[in-house]
Parts: structure tokens; C-alpha cells; sequence
């Protein structure tokens, strides 16, 4: 059902838990479709994130998604955490089963609103933020993003 | 590393005596029982005694029950067979939200195709209410189809209420007792049941063997057509292995099935009263009392069931959930909304089903293992309020 990448994932998640003064925080999904993500981003002066740290109540590829998709952007600018997509997060696991497609899309959403609470914190500009909908609801699982 | 099993109302461990008695009509009895030389009739022979075998659990007459391809089929024929061939007194069946999907899905193929369903309703522990059944029947209803026991709550129904009220009406009363069949007593004529669904998986049988009890005199068209077999009711060359293997199970399974009942619900009680006692914020799904001897069904605040399966069984532990991730379904089980559960609180769900070969020790494990992944995924979930 999951490749070994996501069960690695799923098994040992990287970067659990919260940030404490986070410089960004995004929360997505809801749970009565089963999934929420949540992502505390520490960016320093230079808008590198420093560190990441995610919280999820989901299934074992939203788990799964959230610990890569925090992984991706560690240590990154903000401009290259911006242009993360579901579609890198889907591959950097080795593939997603059809029906859980929209973990990743969870994912990449959830680094999108934490960026987009620290651009409204810092009053920095995020090129590729600006028309992101923090209360968008995302969440369709018939949305096939591949 | 321990293993445990625990999701025995998806299916069971074969005994060794069943695995036996199939092997000796696969090898050496496997004649077709439609022959007429010795081989098919040795076969035909070994049939008639496994037809008694299973009426005794029902204490029905050997010649009103009819083998099938399993529990599905058995819910396809009774539903299908007794409307198409009782048009004439009307299109109307009342079944319940919270049945399985053969009849669920049944029922709503009829209802494309010109047949009136309605759907009761049930409370908060999964019973129906026996004034809401009597209201609902009409002058055009033919048939009751309400299952004698859940197979994810466990709640079993109050039948013998059913099959009276049922007789009262002059409709026809069928219950889709898979889960019940050769775990709890059952009588067909005490309880007014007019037809009954039963698998021989669920019972340590073999998959793909079924069967359904049909009083005698009642109107029923074919599901399967073709052969003769079956009393001409159900067409196709006897699954005579299955069969034999069903009937050496259910024989098991009556044996002692009082003993049995006890040690079982035993440890599921053990489950109700341990969990909640170590584990925060959960929720027994079900009746508190009148549910089936191995069900446990609780939900978890603040996790989904699809994560908890999978951490569970990285322990070795089998078990089962009504989360919508677990099926690829947008919502979660129809059963656990139909009590009324939350999404959220149906999403968390957990079915441990017990068989007579668990042990105490299973259940110890298995608590153990329970506190370790609910709190390890409660770490991870931004709904759970860590306590600093």
C-alpha cells in the first residue's frame, strides 16, 4: 500500500512537534475530513528557516507528507520553501496512492500558510504568496494533483 | 515478535479439524454430488449431513437451508429473491442505516429499479426503535431486513422483538446474522425469522461458503440460475469441500458455545473496563451489554484510526478502524454515523474483534502496546492539548 520512503516516514517522522515564538505558523485542513496539518517555521534574518516543526492528526500518509515536506524545506530561503508542491513532496516519498494524493497537496498548503503568517508577521514579500488564501478550504479528495 | 490478532469479525483461523475434513474432499471425496456412481454420491451424502449440521445451530429443518457462494450472496438472494417473487404484494422493504453494505447496497439497487426502501434509524447504541419498525410497515410492505448483529459496534438487536412483530404484520423477516451465526444462540422458529444470512469464515470455516435459511413455504426467486442443485433454488456444482469445512466449524462452534461465549466476553470485557481506565478520552462505540461476545469497538480523541492501525501493527497487533482513510472514503463508516458519532470521533475508531483463540495475554499485550501508540500519536496531533 505505501512505499518503504513513506513508511520510513511514517515510522520515524522527522522534525515532530512545535516552536515555541514561531516566526511562522499555518494550520490547514479539518478534522472531520480526517486531517490536520500544522507547521511552525523559525526564519532567521536572512529568511532561512532555521528550523521547521509540524503537528498532524491524520492518516499514515498525511504523517507521512508532513514529515517530508518539512524535511524539503529545512534549511531552505523562503523563496525556494514557497515553490515547494505537492508534486516534490509526492516524489520525494516514492509515490502516494491515488486516494491519498491530496496528503501532499495538505502538506504543501500547510508550509504555503505558515509562509504567508510570517510574511503578514515580518511585512516581507513573498513572491509566489501573494494570492494564497489562508482559509481556503484545500481539502477535496477527488482533486487528483498528479 | 508477538503476534496478535485481533480482527476476527473480518475473518477467522480455519481450526486444523476443518482444514482436515476439507483436505479429505478435495483428495479423496471428490466426486461431483450430481453422479450418480459412488464418488459423486459419497459426496451428495456428505451434503445431507452438513446441511443438518448447520440447521441444528438454528434449530431449522436440514431441508430450509441452502448453501451459497457466502454471507454477500446469502443477503443478495433473501433481499432480491423474496421482493421479485413477492411483486404482487407490494414493492416496499424496511431495512436500517447501519446494516452491511450486501444488504445496504441491495437495497439500493432496488430502489433504482422501481422498489420503495426505508431506512430506520438507530440510537445512540445502535438499536432500532421497535415503534419506528411498526409505524413504518405499509399495506405494500414485503420484507424486514435487519441484521442480528453489527459487525462493527457488535450491538446485537432485540430479534425475537423483530421476528414477533414482523409475524404480527404478515411481512417477512430477514436478519443478516454473519456475525452472529455460531457466536451467540439463535433460534429460527422462537424468534420468527423467515430467512437468515450466515458465513463459514467468520466461524474458523473456510471463505467462500455460505448460507441462507429459508423458512419452508416461503416465495423466493432464484439469485443463480442454471443447475438443479440446491433443491433447484441455488444453481451451481456444490462447493462440497466449503461445505463439509462449514458444517465440521459450526459443529466446533456449538460445541460449548456457552464456554465460550464466557471466555470470549470475558476478555472483551476486560478491554472495556482496561482502556478507558488507562487510556484519556475514549469512547465505547456499541451497547454496553447486549453485543457480541468478541467486540470491542472504541473511539480515540485527537488521532485517526488509518495511523493507529498501521503503529498497532508495527507491534504485531491486527486490528481494524472506521476511519474514512482506511477505505479511501470521504466519510467514515456509515455505521459510526449512524449512531451519531462526531467525524472527528468516528475518524479515531477501533474495532478489536476477539475469537476463542486469544488469550488473556493477548489482551495484556495488547493494552500495553495501546497506551504507548495512542500517546505517541496524541505527541503528534495539533488537537491534543499537551499537558506541559
Amino acid at each position: 500500500m505505501y512505499t518503504e520512503k513513506v513508511m520510513d516516514h511514517f515510522k520515524n517522522p522527522r522534525n515532530v512537534g512545535e516552536i515555541e515564538n514561531a516566526d511562522g505558523v499555518g494550520q490547514v485542513g479539518n478534522a472531520k475530513c480526517g486531517d490536520i496539518m500544522k507547521i511552525f517555521l523559525k526564519i532567521d534574518e536572512n529568511d532561512i528557516i532555521t528550523d521547521v516543526k509540524f503537528l498532524t492528526f491524520g492518516c499514515g500518509s498525511a504523517i507521512a507528507s508532513s514529515s517530508m515536506a518539512t524535511e524539503l524545506i529545512k534549511g531552505k530561503h523562503i523563496d525556494e520553501a514557497v515553490a515547494l508542491t505537492n508534486k516534490a513532496v509526492i516524489e520525494a516519498l516514492g509515490g502516494l496512492p491515488k486516494v491519498k494524493v491530496h496528503c501532499s497537496v495538505l502538506a504543501e498548503q500547510a508550509v504555503k500558510s505558515a509562509l504567508y503568517d510570517y510574511s503578514l508577521k515580518s511585512g516581507k514579500v513573498i513572491a509566489g504568496i501573494e494570492n494564497f488564501k489562508p482559509d481556503e478550504d484545500v481539502h477535496d479528495h477527488d482533486d487528483e494533483q498528479l | 515478535m508477538k503476534q496478535v490478532y485481533l480482527d476476527n469479525a473480518a475473518t477467522t483461523m480455519v481450526h486444523k479439524e476443518v482444514v482436515e475434513t476439507m483436505n479429505n474432499y478435495y483428495s479423496n471425496l471428490y466426486g461431483n454430488p450430481s453422479s450418480i456412481y459412488d464418488f459423486g454420491q459419497t459426496a451428495k451424502k456428505a451434503i445431507t449431513t452438513a446441511r443438518e449440521s448447520i440447521a441444528t445451530v438454528i434449530n431449522a429443518n436440514p431441508d430450509e437451508v441452502y448453501f451459497t457462494g457466502g454471507g454477500s450472496e446469502s443477503d443478495n438472494w433473501a433481499i432480491k429473491g423474496v421482493m421479485s417473487a413477492n411483486r404482487k404484494k407490494g414493492n416496499h422493504l424496511i431495512t436500517t442505516k447501519m446494516e452491511h453494505h450486501a444488504v445496504l447496497h441491495t437495497c439500493e439497487y432496488l430502489a433504482k429499479n422501481g422498489y420503495e426502501v426505508t431506512y430506520l434509524d438507530v440510537d445512540s447504541d445502535g438499536l432500532i426503535s421497535l415503534k419506528e419498525l411498526e409505524a413504518a410497515i405499509k399495506d405494500n410492505t414485503v420484507l424486514i431486513s435487519i441484521m442480528f448483529a453489527n459487525n462493527e459496534i457488535g450491538t446485537i438487536q432485540s430479534v425475537k422483538e423483530i421476528g414477533d412483530l414482523s409475524k404480527r404484520h404478515g411481512v417477512l423477516f430477514h436478519t443478516d446474522a454473519v456475525q452472529a451465526f455460531g457466536h451467540v444462540p439463535i433460534d429460527v422458529k422462537e424468534m420468527n425469522i423467515d430467512l437468515l444470512s450466515a458465513s463459514a469464515h467468520k466461524i474458523h470455516g473456510p471463505k467462500g461458503v455460505g448460507m441462507l435459511y429459508i423458512r419452508k413455504g416461503i416465495k423466493i426467486d432464484n439469485l443463480i440460475h442454471g443447475g438443479a442443485q440446491e433443491n433447484k433454488k441455488r444453481a451451481g456444482t456444490e462447493n462440497v469441500p466449503g461445505i463439509c469445512g462449514f458444517a465440521r466449524a459450526a459443529e466446533i462452534a456449538m460445541k460449548s458455545m456457552l464456554e465460550k461465549m464466557t471466555f470470549i466476553s470475558g476478555l472483551r470485557d476486560r478491554l472495556i473496563k482496561e482502556i478507558p481506565e488507562k487510556i484519556e478520552n475514549v469512547k465505547l462505540n456499541g451497547h454496553p451489554t447486549q453485543r457480541l461476545p468478541g467486540n470491542v469497538n472504541f473511539s480515540f480523541e485527537f488521532i485517526e484510526g488509518e495511523s493507529l492501525l498501521l503503529y498497532l501493527d508495527m507491534e504485531g497487533i491486527a486490528a481494524s478502524s472506521g476511519s474514512a482513510c482506511t477505505s479511501g472514503a470521504l466519510d467514515p463508516s456509515h455505521v459510526l454515523m449512524a449512531i451519531g458519532l462526531p467525524h472527528e470521533i468516528a475518524h479515531g475508531s477501533l474495532r478489536l474483534s476477539l475469537s476463542e483463540f486469544n488469550t488473556e495475554e493477548d489482551v495484556t499485550y495488547t493494552i500495553d502496546k495501546l497506551i504507548g501508540v495512542v500517546n505517541r500519536l496524541r505527541q503528534m496531533s495539533p488537537l491534543y492539548n499537551r499537558r506541559k
